[in-house]
């Protein structure tokens, strides 16, 4: 009986020391650069059935930048994480459909973790995750009626920007990274971010965008103590060919 | 040096099969277009199931449900099932009177089918019984009136028979590039697609009147002419078929332009292809719908496109040329090289409009077409250069005579008209 209390109350310990030294990493992204003017979706607008869902001109945004070149959209994501993914357990990730139009179009999400996928609009889509075939992640496409029901995806290997498509409207497209850890943030409207609860220890942190710096990941190095961590980031806007 | 005899002889197997034949492939050609349009508008997946549609047998699916890139996607596997019929009864039709026992027995296997309710589409079992017993029926009584007409010559039977094995395969591959999520399968489809259209046009041609009164050629500047073009016609028609393939290889990476400008290369004449420019380029796409990531391959593959144009280009101009200068302007190879060579010129405008164009969907659709009109061109002045122009070896005499034997029972004799 007393192993059998060892056995479980020790690894409790370690762990509830852990998370009393664990830390938030803080940072913000910036774009370095202008970003290219965004481009007008004509195509929405020339949907007999999408088109008169939207009164003011759709435009696609690949860089969203605010007055402070706050960078939003980019995932932050860190390498050499002793912990494993909690997908099973974690909320569900919701991905909408509104408008023919993915909300939001960058996603990250957990190995594992589901995600939802909503069709509010009185259009039919299909939902389509056209994963890198290198990646061991399953290719799907599957039909959602007007107004139907959800339909939920699972991932089981790591991406990054995981394509997610509409093929009856194709200028749908929504980009989800699968991680393998929970530890992992995408930067807001102002460029920040912040991961709670990161486990002390050294780790390569990593910015990715998909358009900025060539849609490479730019890494820092950092060490997050109990009072946790600071990486900020300057992302290259495009450059001229 | 008339070529073909001032009286036609008659069709070989009627005046309505050739028309028939004819029609088979102009729906061939809009089938190609319709499949042009699918992979501009990129919705080759817009449904997501096969051989139904949404659950539903393909010709019972509501037409409102027919919206966006399902429109493209299903018109064309109607138009393709249109295709298959048009396809299946050139077959029979060729086979004359022998079609009649298998459309008796087909007819009863498709109503045996039908009220055995099909049990391996348990969604749609109902409509696709249906569509089965319509079919049985109507094999079932055209076989009662089936005209007692000779079967055509046998080339033209088992070309026939070719052909419909050909878009069966082809409405498979279609499927089964939707349900395996398989671009190359895209890709063979696509390449099957140009090989299907020059056989459906060629059983076009040999049915018809001219054809058949077609006399080979000999005269002395014939035979200069011979060797050259039965060796260039053919290689410059398999390099356009080479051409196609790595087009539809372009078209099914769905990576959009993999070249932004034209006539350079990222403002090169050889853009630079290092891993860091090439997530430049990625980087600086403005992507309006779904493409994926250009590789330093996709670029290459544009540029070999690129050189293989100029390549065909070159060669046609040769051929125009030669004949120009070595047959005489009535001459039918003559005529169709010119054909050929404003054809050539049509498809490099367009390939360069539709890069200027961002890949516009009808102009990447024409370019489909026109590159479909080239190979077929090519294959039938091939033909031609085989029936018309023999080497000086070969005596007209016996060559008419061969000719003669070749044509079906009760077709009339070619003569000289010399």
């Amino acid at each position: 009986m007393k192993m059998y209390s060892r056995f479980f109350v020790v690894p409790a310990l370690i762990a509830g020391l852990q998370a009393a030294s664990a830390g938030d990493i803080t940072g913000k992204v910036t774009l370095n650069g202008n970003p290219p003017p965004d481009q007008v979706n004509d195509l929405i607008k020339a949907d007999p059935n999408c088109g008169p869902l939207h009164k003011d001109v759709v435009k696609i945004q690949f860089y969203v930048v605010d007055a402070n070149k706050g960078l939003k959209d980019t995932i932050i994501t860190l390498k050499g994480v002793a912990g494993k993914s909690t997908g099973e357990a974690a909320p569900a990730v919701v991905l909408d459909q509104t408008g023919c139009i993915y909300t939001p179009t960058i996603l990250a999400l957990q190995t594992g973790q589901k995600l939802v996928v909503k069709n509010p609009d009185p259009v039919m889509h299909t939902v389509h995750p056209a994963p890198n075939p290198d990646s061991g992640n399953k290719e799907v496409n599957k039909s959602q009626m007007p107004n139907g029901p959800d339909i939920s995806f699972t991932f089981a290997n790591p991406e990054r920007f995981l394509k997610i498509k509409c093929d009856v409207h194709p200028w749908m497209l929504s980009w989800v990274t699968v991680v393998d850890n929970p530890y992992f943030a995408i930067t807001g409207a102002d460029g920040s971010f912040k991961i709670a609860n990161v486990p002390p220890g050294k780790y390569t942190i990593e910015a990715t965008h998909r358009k900025a710096s060539g849609g490479k990941p730019v890494t820092k190095e950092i060490e997050v103590t109990a009072a946790g961590a600071t990486a900020d980031f300057s992302l290259d806007g495009p450059k001229a060919q | 040096m008339p070529h073909v005899k001032p009286s036609l002889p008659a069709a070989p197997g009627g005046p309505g099969l050739h028309r028939f034949a004819w029609l088979t492939a102009g729906v061939t050609l809009g089938l190609i277009g319709l499949g042009g349009l699918v992979t501009s508008h990129g919705v080759g997946m817009a449904v997501p199931d096969w051989p139904t549609t949404y659950g539903y047998n393909m010709f019972f699916f509501p037409i409102s449900q027919w919206v966006g890139g399902i429109f493209y996607e299903h018109t064309h596997r109607l138009l393709a099932s249109g295709v298959g019929l048009l396809t299946t009864i050139l077959a029979l039709w060729l086979w004359g009177t022998k079609a009649r026992k298998l459309l008796r027995w087909g007819g009863v296997a498709f109503l045996v089918g039908a009220a055995s309710r099909p049990w391996w589409l348990p969604h749609d079992a109902h409509q696709t019984g249906a569509s089965l017993g319509i079919v049985g029926a109507v094999a079932l009584a055209a076989s009662f009136v089936w005209p007692r007409r000779e079967p055509s010559a046998r080339h033209l039977r088992w070309m026939g028979v070719a052909a419909f094995f050909g878009v069966v395969l082809q409405g498979v591959l279609g499927g089964l590039r939707v349900v395996l999520f398989r671009d190359g399968i895209g890709v063979f489809h696509a390449a099957l697609a140009q090989l299907f259209l020059v056989l459906v046009t060629l059983i076009a041609v040999f049915t018809g009147r001219w054809w058949a009164g077609l006399i080979r050629e000999q005269s002395s500047r014939g035979r200069g002419a011979a060797a050259g073009l039965r060796l260039g016609l053919p290689a410059l028609t398999g390099l356009i078929f080479c051409q196609l393939v790595v087009a539809a290889t372009m078209r099914h990476q769905h990576a959009g332009l993999a070249i932004p400008d034209f006539p350079l290369a990222y403002h090169q004449i050889w853009p630079a292809l290092d891993p860091a420019s090439v997530a430049t380029y990625n980087a600086n796409r403005i992507e309006t719908v779904a493409v994926n990531p250009i590789t330093a391959g996709q670029i290459v593959l544009q540029l070999v496109h690129r050189l293989l144009a100029v390549l065909i280009f070159t060669g046609i101009a040769w051929v125009a040329g030669s004949t120009w200068r070595q047959l005489t302007w009535r001459h039918p190879l003559t005529r169709g090289a010119a054909v050929w060579l404003g054809l050539v010129l049509l498809q490099v405008g367009l390939g360069a409009w539709t890069i200027w164009s961002n890949k516009a969907a009808d102009i990447a659709t024409a370019h489909v077409v026109v590159g479909a009109l080239c190979l077929v061109t090519g294959a039938l002045l091939t033909a031609l250069a085989f029936r018309v122009l023999i080497p000086g070896r070969v005596s007209l005499p016996a060559t008419v005579a061969r000719t003669n034997r070749g044509a079906p029972a009760g077709a009339p004799q070619v003569n000289l008209t010399h």
